[in-house]
């Protein structure tokens, strides 16, 4: 018996949720295309990234960064004066060469360059009260100041995600005890205590033999001995509170009951689900850490002489304030720029890897 | 709560106890005892000396002894003046605190204020020039602000006066110390406005006709200062740590500049008492607003 496919429409009823299929058209291809998947999948960095370069204000910190990376490494090639050197004009000290202005030449200088016709490098920034080029100097400050912020915040990065995700993963009574430590270490003054050690290990400790440690100083080993010590723990507290939430989503527990060991889910389910937060935090460590610095130079305790920090710059140019503002000035604004442009690029990075944060 | 309480006044107690036990034994590890001065003392005056101030005691009782001392509020003498330390720290907190107190006022009311304004007019001029400013702030370190304050105001245009003990000028310094802070809570008020403003009893007092001013001051901001109370410890650090260079800046008689000082010239015992007294504040502060916190709002969870 064949059937009969030809029934005609049931009767509608009233307050009957029976749909007529005459109703209905059928959908055109375009609507139909509307369906297909249109972005190529993407990664979690990837698609971080896109919305991180749709915002314009990181997209312009990062091209200052970049400047500025640039300078830190090609000035020193490019300008022929060192840090420490005492500008000498064919040979002997230049002695009218103290103080000078943006773009100024001393009168020996003038007369070297009419005598030789030549054109010596300006004098970017002046010099300073040494006679020493002040642009190199600033130059290298920004180095040391820049340096300091990233190798600390690598230090807080790596300590506090290795305790964190211990005391996170393991819970209960390790858990416990590590967070005490934690809550204490927390409580602790942490600038008094860099002042305390700066203090101590100056008159304890000589690393002067050490390259680039000897040339920074043991303050700098002061404080990197401090951010090691007590600045990780905000670091171990976030690690762990995010870790605890991923270990309950249900996710996790999937990969647990098609048994999945301990490391596949730390590397494959916990690790990847904690990167924004540990990210977002190294990115706004890092000029916490570049104050930090610029503040012990600035009382004096701060990288060795004639070692310059852009702290210790503004220090030194405070002396003679009313009368060259303009040494005060560079490394302030350069302080400033650098701290503004990480400031907002973790502000971004945060809202671009985790919206979750976003207020 | 009670437990709360308990607990968090044992954990200032620990924090106390091991800020004083690093600073002692820290102080201990720099060579040359206090009576290494200029002029060279025999071994016999050097072994009386030491006796009579208990030194040749194991560090251990040193530390006993000087605990006791402190908790009866002796701080010993200094190094290099021979000054009481108590009586020093006495006299140059007094400009401190002032200078602190008056910063605090300043940046809490200016960042409640600010905040509350931008929080009401989000994604207006008003918010967008005040978050320049806050977002400019919050990178500029206090010593950068300091130093610009005076060389514009004091000596380029000359419309404040330098400080003098005579003519104590606090305008600039309490600018200098309140900017950072200030920005701080403006962008906390400013977030905690919003998220009360979303919040339903909001839209119930303005359905209810409630006016505006009464749902602004009443309903939201009384609200939405919660989370600025947790700012109080950090505020009282940030403003301490802040007078340090702001006061060497403005040539201030403070206990502040006091500190860079007694490091400068090495006076350790100095060094030590004027620490050991600024972490009691901050971690006392710290106290307070924890407590205060969980008073003001009973719904927070603290474990």
């Amino acid at each position: 018996m064949a059937l009969n496919y030809d029934i005609p429409a049931p009767k509608k009823r009233k307050f009957s949720l029976q749909i007529d299929p005459s109703q209905f058209e059928k959908a055109t291809d375009e609507e139909k295309r509307q369906q297909d998947v249109m972005a190529n999948s993407t990664t979690f960095l990837k698609d971080g990234m896109r919305r991180l370069m749709k915002n314009p204000l990181a997209v312009m910190s990062m091209i200052i960064l970049v400047l500025v990376i640039l300078i830190m490494i090609f000035a020193p090639i490019v300008v022929p004066y060192g840090y420490d050197e005492i500008l000498t004009v064919e040979g002997t000290r230049d002695k009218a060469a103290a103080n000078m202005a943006p773009f100024q030449f001393s009168e020996r200088e003038q007369e070297f360059m009419e005598k030789y016709n030549t054109q010596l490098f300006p004098h970017i920034m002046g010099t300073d009260e040494l006679c020493r080029d002040y642009f190199i100097r600033v130059v290298y400050g920004t180095r040391v100041s820049f340096l300091v912020g990233v190798f600390a915040s690598l230090m807080v990065l790596i300590i506090g995600t290795i305790y964190g995700a211990i005391s996170g993963y393991l819970g209960g009574m390790t858990d416990l005890i590590m967070m005490r430590i934690v809550d204490i270490i927390y409580s602790l003054p942490d600038i008094l205590i860099i002042i305390l050690l700066a203090v101590v290990f100056k008159e304890t400790m000589d690393f002067s033999s050490v390259p680039v440690i000897g040339k920074l100083g043991t303050n700098m080993v002061a404080m990197f001995i401090v951010f090691g010590l007590l600045y990780w723990v905000g670091m171990a507290r976030l690690v762990r509170g995010e870790i605890l939430m991923i270990k309950q989503n249900e996710y996790v527990l999937a990969a647990k009951s098609m048994g999945a060991s301990s490391a596949r889910i730390i590397r494959n389910h916990i690790l990847p689900n904690c990167l924004s937060v540990i990210i977002i935090t190294t990115a706004q460590q890092i000029p916490s850490a570049i104050f930090t610095e610029s503040y012990l130079s600035f009382i004096g305790l701060g990288v060795a002489l004639p070692m310059p920090s852009l702290g210790s710059l503004a220090n030194a140019a405070r002396s003679g304030m009313q009368s060259y503002p303009w040494k005060l000035v560079f490394p302030a604004v350069a302080i400033v720029l650098i701290v503004l442009a990480f400031n907002l690029i973790g502000d971004a990075m945060r809202d671009a890897f985790d919206p979750k944060l976003k207020n | 709560m009670l437990r709360y309480i308990v607990k968090r006044v044992i954990l200032a107690i620990v924090t106390l106890f091991l800020t004083c036990f690093i600073t002692f034994f820290a102080m201990n590890a720099v060579p040359g005892g206090p009576f290494n001065g200029e002029k060279a003392k025999s071994a016999a005056v050097l072994k009386v000396l030491n006796e009579r101030y208990g030194l040749d005691k194991p560090v251990g009782v040193q530390f006993i002894n000087y605990m006791k001392n402190m908790l009866h509020g002796d701080f010993g003498v200094s190094l290099k003046t021979g000054r009481d330390i108590a009586q020093t720290i006495q006299t140059r907190f007094a400009v401190s605190a002032k200078l602190g107190l008056m910063a605090v006022v300043v940046a809490l009311v200016l960042g409640i204020v600010l905040g509350a304004v931008a929080a009401l007019n989000r994604n207006k001029w008003p918010d967008h020039i005040i978050i320049f400013f806050v977002t400019l702030f919050t990178a500029m370190p206090s010593f950068v602000a300091a130093s610009f304050l005076l060389l514009i105001f004091s000596i380029q245009l000359q419309w404040v006066p330098v400080w003098s003990t005579t003519d104590p000028s606090y305008v600039l310094p309490v600018i200098a110390l309140s900017l950072s802070p200030m920005a701080y809570i403006t962008r906390l008020t400013k977030t905690s406005m919003l998220d009360v403003l979303g919040q339903d009893y909001i839209r119930t007092a303005k359905a209810k006709g409630v006016s505006p001013v009464k749902v602004i001051f009443v309903h939201a901001l009384r609200n939405a200062l919660i989370p600025v109370i947790t700012y109080v410890g950090p505020l009282t650090a940030s403003i301490l740590t802040g007078s340090l260079v702001v006061e060497n800046i403005f040539t201030i008689g403070g206990l502040g500049s006091q500190f860079v000082d007694s490091i400068t010239n090495r006076d350790y015992t100095m060094i030590m008492g004027v620490t050991i007294f600024l972490a009691v504040i901050m971690v006392a502060m710290n106290l307070v607003s924890d407590l205060l916190y969980k008073l003001v709002d009973p719904r927070i969870q603290l474990d």
